[in-house]
């Protein structure tokens, strides 16, 4: 069963409407008991980075999940700033991160995205850059929703699977043995988002 | 590459959705989560709904609805009407909706733009401006559905918006609401280089080159639409549709 945790932060009832809908099992944890029974994690996030580090912290989960992702080996997929959490810093605060994945969470450079606006907002295309199970029967060039200012610079190649263009090509999607992480927002993006997350719930 | 966002733009009016001729004359067309399953099949890029009652009856929002609305949307939904509190934009956050808009609220307490950015993030924290030409050239800014006029300059407030961490502008158009002539482009225009964040622009689409024009002209801009979207043909039937995907290929070739 999917476990979506629930830390106060981030939109849980929009994955729970699409695994309502797939009828893959899911259920919502808030506290360490709930974890009895998952097999899986989602770790959704938005807003901003020491306010999503400090809501996780302050949930008394913050240990149980070092333990299930890091000794048990639980796949978990990081969501936007849940994927950002999974990092050892980020630009945007002074919290450190989970650390799960080695890189840092970097800012866009305005001069190297033409003073393009910031946040990055709207549909763009899934650039995949390394096989994976999570991206069976995507369309070619699948698009998804993005909204955000900040993005994930891993520091090891191999744990990049896609990136996205916005000026820049910038690192999007990533995968560490059992831990995934991804900035755009597959419960937002239509088709292309429920195959991902029904990719993630056949893991 | 991103794209522009095409964004069907619903209005809230005892409890169906209306639309509007200059924010005035609401006719009825239909039923509020009838239309999110539309545009859930038709799979547009965003959904806009603005509670116009709210402000104007100093109530607070329905979460009834809005929850209602989040659990039934599969893009991402961005919700206005009502909100005067940092806890009224948290609870309707945790309902599942992405962007909180704001309007009379943020002129008449700038700061609150920060308080919410602080707890849901700048990137969902967005403001419309209604506007409406003065009568010898330039913008006024406007509240309550239009009926009362502000003192605000509408460059000053842009700047003061973005300086306090606002993540989507959108102007609305009094004049082209519900015209379906093509937006204001010398009010584009003007606006255009002010904003370093996403910009959007709402009243007057009665074509689809009403859109591509924009496009064409400015880039990356979300394109808001309403009357487009909800009426068709000369005598204006209610048919809630988007646009195809050919269509919005055609939009965006150049």
């Amino acid at each position: 069963m999917i476990g979506i945790i629930d830390y106060g932060v981030g939109n849980i009832k929009a994955f729970a409407n699409i695994y309502n809908k797939l009828n893959i099992p899911y259920k919502i944890v808030n506290k360490i008991e709930d974890f009895n029974e998952v097999s899986k994690l989602i770790l959704p996030g938005v807003g901003s980075f020491d306010h999503a580090m400090e809501s996780l912290q302050n949930s008394g989960m913050r240990e149980k999940l070092d333990e299930l992702v890091l000794e048990k080996k639980l796949p978990i997929i990081g969501i936007c700033v849940g994927m950002q959490m999974l990092a050892k810093s980020s630009e945007e605060g002074s919290l450190k991160g989970l650390n799960w994945i080695n890189g840092v969470v970097k800012k866009f450079d305005k001069s190297k995205i033409n003073n393009g606006p910031l946040p990055h907002m709207g549909w763009n295309t899934l650039n995949i850059k390394k096989e994976n199970q999570i991206f069976n029967n995507l369309e070619k060039d699948p698009r998804f929703y993005f909204l955000h200012s900040y993005y994930f610079e891993c520091n090891n190649t191999e744990d990049l699977i896609a990136t996205a263009t916005y000026g820049e090509e910038f690192k999007c999607m990533i995968n560490h043995e059992n831990i995934y992480g991804i900035q755009c927002h597959p419960e937002k993006s239509h088709h292309n988002g429920i195959q991902l997350l029904k990719n993630f719930g056949e893991l | 590459m991103l794209s522009s966002r095409i964004i069907p733009c619903l209005l809230v009016h005892n409890k169906g959705l209306v639309k509007t001729v200059n924010f005035k004359d609401s006719k009825y067309v239909g039923d509020p989560i009838n239309a999110v399953k539309i545009f859930n099949e038709k799979e547009s890029d965003e959904l806009m709904v603005l509670d116009i009652d709210a402000t104007v009856e100093k109530r607070d929002p329905d979460y009834k609805m809005i929850e209602n609305l989040a659990i039934e949307c599969r893009m991402p939904l961005c919700y206005g009407g009502g909100i005067k509190t940092v806890e009224q934009a948290t609870k309707i956050f945790n309902l599942g909706v992405e962007k909180i808009a704001l309007s009379s609220a943020a002129i008449e307490n700038p700061e609150l733009i920060a308080n919410i950015a602080k707890e849901v993030g700048n990137q969902s924290v967005v403001v419309v401006i209604d506007v409406k030409k003065k009568m010898f050239g330039g913008y006024d800014i406007y509240t309550h559905n239009g009926r009362k006029k502000t003192k605000l300059n509408l460059e000053f407030f842009i700047k003061e918006l973005q300086t306090l961490g606002v993540g989507e502008i959108v102007i609305n158009s009094i004049d082209n609401d519900g015209v379906m002539k093509g937006y204001d482009l010398n009010l584009i225009e003007k606006v255009w280089p002010l904003v370093n964040v996403p910009l959007t622009v709402i009243g007057g689409v009665g074509s689809l080159e009403d859109i591509k024009i924009i496009i064409n002209k400015f880039g990356i801009i979300g394109c808001a639409v309403g009357s487009f979207f909800v009426f068709k043909g000369k005598y204006k039937a209610v048919l809630i549709t988007y646009i195809t995907k050919l269509q919005k290929s055609k939009i965006f070739e150049n």
